[in-house]
């Protein structure tokens, strides 16, 4: 494990995390598929979030290792640490985007932070991804403040400012909880498109069922603190365990050949 | 029925053990508010101490200290303006009242002057600043809490402590002494006009008590004030909106939770000031 490997961009073993009386990852084994959109589901509450917090550092675990491209980033101290979120662009689930600043600020916040670049440099790569992302029609688009945007624009932007600094890794926090299922549709495309044209290993939090077998090119599901299934669309959709069969069938979907 | 006993068995084992059950709740009861409010300070002392480490750490954001500075200085001067002219007429309002008894209402200026600069002016810009900076202060933090706006700060490495927090405690620090002469000044011209034209104490009086019993020192002990005040009442307002879990309602909670621990703080911190500056300079001098 402690080389690149080029299939499994994070492999995560034996994490453990605690906070108080609650135990809430019990040994989770994960892995990550470079360059595919993997997405992990569970109930709410199950700890979905807290493991994606891990996998950028935001957490520590109580034990267990996570590694990042051969190399085992729990130890990492904040030097390291801060060198390594560049990897990584998250998108929140209401995009978290700062009320103080206006479109283009928050865009270029991760570059004027991390580098003295020129202005015209910053400017250019922000209209770039305006473009990319269709938001660029928008008129007054770049003066606008968050409050003035609508849900879609808002997700667009996080994910412009996620995506400015070039990241290999993008993780998406419950992309499209609460959103009505044409507003679902066009995330599921924003993700499938954003995979496509800028070559990143995507990471999923849902509970979207619909979605998850809809893009999902590796699933695995997070129950009682560990990884109980993982595995290609169709393989998971398959699999007896009760919990996910739970899951698949309240959702109303049906899989062809799944198990009554 | 058996008697309780202890683990030995023996009778008086058990009047032993229930002794020792007793003092220990009564050492609980007596050592949980000393706990509790060491535990308070502690929690906000750490911020501080943080918030402190950010002003020595690269990159040093100019721009956002400046922008508290107005927010919290700029912005609430026509309100120091306001409570100041009114503070200061009540003040001599007041003085005259008790000075009559003695016929030394002459002596006006210099009692508004002195009190107005080592109490009113630091303690009545505290909790005007409190009320209003450190109200916008919490609510802002708060909605960024429950927004995940720092959350997303972490994810750029930013120290959500050194960006947010240290510009607006140094903000507070620096302006609450300048906001607590404008006070000073204004509270005079008030105290000045309610004195002269509707008390008709004599204008040459007035001035003329007021420069010989005022000195540097007052104003020296108000702004020292000021700016420990400045210190308290922007850990407490930041502390409350920072640490913010919850929802619309519980931003709410932690803005009023701001402004009562502000101005508890400033009240109580005034107490300790005055004790302080009264062994520094006793009242004789």
């Amino acid at each position: 494990m402690a080389r690149r490997d080029e299939r499994w961009q994070i492999r995560v073993r034996g994490l453990n995390k605690t906070f108080g009386p609650q135990h809430v990852l019990r040994g989770v084994d994960l892995d990550i598929e470079r360059g595919k959109t993997n997405i992990i589901i569970g109930g709410s509450g199950q700890g979905k979030s807290v493991l994606m917090k891990h996998l950028m550092g935001l957490l520590k675990p109580d034990s267990g290792q996570i590694w990042v491209d051969g190399v085992d980033v729990v130890p990492f101290k904040d030097a390291e640490m801060t060198k390594l979120r560049r990897k990584y662009g998250m998108v929140f689930q209401y995009a978290a985007l700062f009320d103080s600043m206006n479109v283009v600020e928050n865009i270029a916040f991760p570059l004027l932070e991390r580098y003295s670049l020129p202005k015209a440099e910053v400017m250019e790569r922000v209209r770039d991804l305006l473009r990319r992302l269709d938001l660029a029609d928008v008129p007054g688009i770049e003066q606008k403040f968050p409050p003035e945007l609508s849900g879609g624009q808002r997700k667009r932007v996080g994910l412009a400012r996620a995506l400015i600094d070039r990241p290999e890794i993008l993780l998406y926090d419950e992309p499209t909880t609460g959103l009505d299922p044409v507003a679902t549709k066009n995330v599921d495309e924003m993700i499938q498109r954003t995979a496509h044209d800028f070559g990143v290993t995507s990471v999923v939090i849902s509970h979207d069922m619909a979605s998850t077998f809809r893009i999902g090119d590796r699933i695995s599901m997070l129950h009682g603190g560990k990884i109980i299934v993982t595995g290609t669309a169709a393989e998971v959709i398959r699999s007896p365990l009760p919990a996910l069969r739970e899951f698949v069938e309240t959702s109303g979907l049906v899989a062809a050949g799944a198990p009554s | 029925m058996t008697a309780p006993s202890s683990v030995d068995g023996s009778p008086g084992g058990a009047v032993q053990s229930r002794a020792v059950a007793v003092a220990k709740s009564l050492l609980d009861a007596a050592v949980t508010p000393v706990r509790g409010a060491l535990n308070y300070a502690g929690e906000r002392a750490l911020l501080l101490a943080a918030a402190i480490g950010g002003l020595f750490r690269r990159p040093f954001r100019l721009r956002l200290f400046l922008e508290q500075m107005e927010f919290v200085g700029v912005g609430s001067l026509p309100i120091i303006c306001f409570v100041g002219f009114f503070s200061g007429a009540v003040s001599a309002q007041q003085a005259i009242a008790a000075l009559r008894i003695f016929n030394q209402e002459r002596f006006v200026g210099a009692t508004v002057g002195i009190s107005l600069a080592q109490e009113l002016a630091p303690v009545f810009t505290a909790l005007m600043i409190t009320a209003r900076a450190g109200s916008g202060m919490a609510t802002e933090l708060g909605s960024m809490r429950i927004t995940e706006q720092i959350d997303a700060l972490t994810t750029f490495a930013v120290d959500p402590i050194q960006y947010l927090i240290t510009p607006r405690i140094v903000a507070t620090v620096l302006m609450m002494p300048i906001m607590t002469m404008v006070f000073n000044i204004v509270g005079l011209i008030g105290a000045y006009g309610y004195s002269i034209y509707l008390e008709h104490i004599d204008l040459g009086q007035f001035l003329e008590q007021f420069r010989y019993w005022t000195d540097p020192k007052d104003y020296i002990i108000g702004c020292t004030k000021a700016a420990v005040f400045g210190v308290t009442l922007s850990v407490a307002a930041c502390y409350q909106g920072f640490y913010v879990r919850g929802g619309a309602k519980e931003v709410g909670l932690a803005t009023t939770g701001a402004v009562v621990a502000g101005s508890v703080s400033v009240l109580v911190s005034d107490f300790f000031l005055i004790d302080i500056f009264h062994i520094l300079w006793p009242y004789n001098s």
